[in-house]
C-alpha cells in the first residue's frame, strides 16, 4: 500500500475524548444500574450518577463545536448519522431516566438502562463511520468500545455498591467476564490495524500503551477480583483498587485512540485502469433512507 | 442527466501550485485553508527514485461519507454531483472532516488573516462571516458553473463556466466536465488515458480522476 501525508487529526480534542470518555462509562452505568436494581429502582444518587457522567460527556462535545447554539441541528439527520441517533438516545434517556429515579417507576429505569445501551452502541458506530480515520474506521473497535464502555460502568457500580455497603456478587463475576472480553476487544483490534497496514505513527502510538492497558489495566484488576471471590476479607480494598484501575485505564485508551493515534488516511495512488469508467450516479439521486 | 467530474494529468502536472493560489484567489480562503493544493510525492531509494505532483481537494464522491455522517444535513449533494455546505445549517462538529479520506475539509475557528488579526482591504471586503466555526470545501466553483450554465455556456470548455483552478492550470493537467456525455471532454480523456480513482476500496466513488501512465509502487510510506 502506498500513503502519503498521514498526518494526526486535530479537529477532535479531549474534549471529543472526553464525550467518549465519560459518555461511555455513563451510558454503561445507567445500563448496570437498571440490570442492578432490577425489579425495584436505584438510589436517587446512584441514578443521578449515570446521568451527570452522560451530560458532561456531551457538555465537553457541546464546548468543541463551532457553532454551539445550533445544537438543536444535530437531531436533523437520523437517516444515515450515528452522531444524530447518539443525540437522539440521549435527549430520550434523560427524562426517562430521571422521572423512573425520582418517582421510582421500574419499568422507566429498565427502559432508561436500553437506552444507556443504544447510546454507548451509537458512540462505538460514531468511531466506525469515520471512513478518514483507519484507526476509528476499523471494525473491531466496534466491540472495543461497547466492552470499555461495559467495563467501566460495571466497575463504577462496583465502586457506588461498595460505598452503599451491599456489593452484589454477580457484579464481580461480570466484572471478570468483561475485562476478559475486553482484553481480548483489544488485541483483536491491534492485530487487525497491522494487518490492515495502519499508519506506522498510529501502530506506534498503539504499542506504547499496550502494555499499560494489558497488564495495570485488565490483567491486574482480573486478578484483584479474582483473589477478592477467594478472600472474602479483602473484597473491599481489591475490588475498589480493580475498580478504579479497570475505569482510569478504559478512559485512557479511548483518549488515545480519539487524540494520539487517529492519523488520517493519507493520499495515494491507486490501481490503474483503462477505458470509459462505470459511472456510479450520485446517491442523492434517490430519496434518503435510513442506512444501518 | 449530468455528472461533474474533474481530471488531474500527474504527467503533466509540474507542481506550481498556481492552481492553489487561483482557488484561494477565487474563494477568498483563510491562510492555510486549501481547497485545492499540490502534494509532492517521492518514493524510492536513490538512484531508483519517483517523483510526481498531485492535485487534492475535495473528490466530490458519489456516496460520500461526509454526508452521511453530518448530524444536521449541512453537508448535501447535487443531482450534477457536486457535494456541498450550507454554512448556515452545519454546527461545526468536525464529524466530515473526520469522516473524509481524502483531507479536504477545513474548519477556521477564528477569524485570521494574510497579515494576522487584522484584514488586508480586498480582506475586509470579501470576508464572509458564515464561514467561521463551520466546516468548509472545494465547491468545484459551483456558483461559477451555474452562473455560465444560466449564460448557454458549458462547464469545462467555457472558462465562465469552469472551477478557476482548471482556468489557471499552466500545463493544463486539469480538466472539467460532465462524465455522463460520452462525447464530453473528460469522458474522451479517460477513454484514451490510463487512469486511477483515490482509494477506490472505500467505495466512494469519486468525481475525482487521475491520468497516470506509471505502475504506482506497492509499498510507501510518508509524512
Amino acid at each position: 500500500m502506498n500513503r502519503f501525508y498521514t498526518v494526526l487529526q486535530t479537529c477532535w480534542d479531549w474534549r471529543a475524548a472526553a464525550n467518549f470518555m465519560f459518555g461511555g462509562t455513563g451510558s454503561a452505568l445507567m445500563l448496570m444500574i437498571a440490570i442492578a436494581s432490577y425489579p425495584e429502582t436505584p438510589p436517587l444518587l446512584l441514578g443521578l450518577t449515570a446521568l451527570a457522567f452522560i451530560g458532561l460527556g456531551l457538555f465537553m462535545v457541546w464546548l468543541e463545536i463551532g457553532r454551539p447554539w445550533r445544537f438543536i441541528h444535530t437531531y436533523f439527520h437520523p437517516q444515515t448519522s450515528w452522531m444524530t441517533r447518539e443525540a437522539s438516545a440521549a435527549i430520550l434517556l434523560f427524562p426517562i431516566a430521571f422521572v423512573g429515579i425520582v418517582f421510582k417507576i421500574p419499568a422507566m429505569i429498565t427502559l432508561a438502562g436500553l437506552l444507556g445501551l443504544l447510546f454507548l452502541y451509537c458512540q462505538a458506530r460514531i468511531l466506525l463511520a469515520s471512513k478518514g480515520i483507519p484507526a476509528w474506521r476499523e471494525p473491531t473497535i466496534l466491540p472495543l468500545i461497547i466492552s470499555t464502555g461495559l467495563v467501566e460502568g460495571t466497575a463504577l457500580l462496583l465502586l457506588s455498591l461498595l460505598i452503599l455497603d451491599s456489593i452484589q456478587g454477580w457484579a464481580l463475576y461480570l466484572l471478570l467476564a468483561l475485562l476478559a472480553v475486553r482484553i481480548q476487544s483489544w488485541n483483536k483490534y491491534r492485530k487487525q490495524l497491522t494487518a490492515g497496514k495502519a499508519s506506522k505513527q498510529t501502530l506506534s502510538v498503539l504499542s506504547s500503551i499496550h502494555t499499560s492497558t494489558i497488564w495495570l489495566g485488565n490483567v491486574l484488576p482480573l486478578i484483584l477480583v479474582a483473589i477478592s471471590l477467594m478472600v472474602p476479607s479483602l473484597t473491599v480494598m481489591l475490588v475498589c483498587i480493580a475498580s478504579i484501575l479497570a475505569v482510569l485505564s478504559g478512559w485512557y485508551m479511548k483518549f488515545t485512540i480519539i487524540t494520539r493515534a487517529a492519523q488520517y488516511q493519507g493520499y495515494s495512488l491507486g490501481k490503474l485502469k483503462r477505458g470509459r469508467p462505470t459511472i456510479k450516479p450520485p446517491v442523492r439521486r434517490k430519496p434518503d433512507r435510513f442506512v444501518f | 442527466m449530468t455528472r461533474y467530474v474533474m481530471i488531474a494529468d500527474l504527467n503533466r502536472c509540474v507542481g506550481c501550485q498556481t492552481c492553489t493560489a487561483a482557488c484561494k484567489h477565487t474563494n477568498d480562503t483563510a491562510p492555510g485553508v486549501m481547497w485545492r493544493k499540490v502534494i509532492d510525492v517521492e518514493w524510492g531509494e536513490y538512484p531508483d527514485v519517483e517523483r510526481l505532483f498531485m492535485p487534492v481537494g475535495c473528490q466530490h464522491c458519489a456516496d460520500p461519507p461526509c454526508m452521511h455522517v453530518c448530524p444536521s444535513t449541512a453537508t448535501g449533494q447535487r443531482e450534477d454531483g457536486i457535494v456541498t455546505i450550507d454554512y448556515d445549517l452545519c454546527i461545526g462538529c468536525s464529524y466530515c472532516v473526520v469522516a473524509c479520506p481524502y483531507q479536504a475539509r477545513y474548519k477556521v475557528d477564528k477569524p485570521h488573516f494574510a497579515y494576522g488579526d487584522t484584514p488586508m482591504e480586498s480582506e475586509e471586503i470579501r470576508f464572509d462571516e458564515k464561514r467561521i466555526g463551520v466546516a468548509q470545501k472545494c465547491t468545484f466553483c459551483s456558483d461559477r458553473i451555474d452562473a455560465g450554465v444560466e449564460k448557454g455556456l458549458t462547464p469545462g470548455i467555457d472558462p465562465d463556466a469552469t472551477p478557476g483552478c482548471v482556468n489557471a492550470c499552466i500545463a493544463d493537467a486539469l480538466s472539467f466536465g460532465d462524465i455522463e456525455d460520452e462525447n464530453s471532454n473528460v469522458s474522451e480523456l479517460l477513454a484514451e488515458n490510463s487512469w486511477f480513482q483515490m482509494h477506490e476500496e472505500l467505495g466512494t466513488e469519486t468525481g475525482f480522476y487521475y491520468l497516470y501512465d506509471q505502475e504506482p509502487p506497492e509499498e510507501t510510506e510518508s509524512e
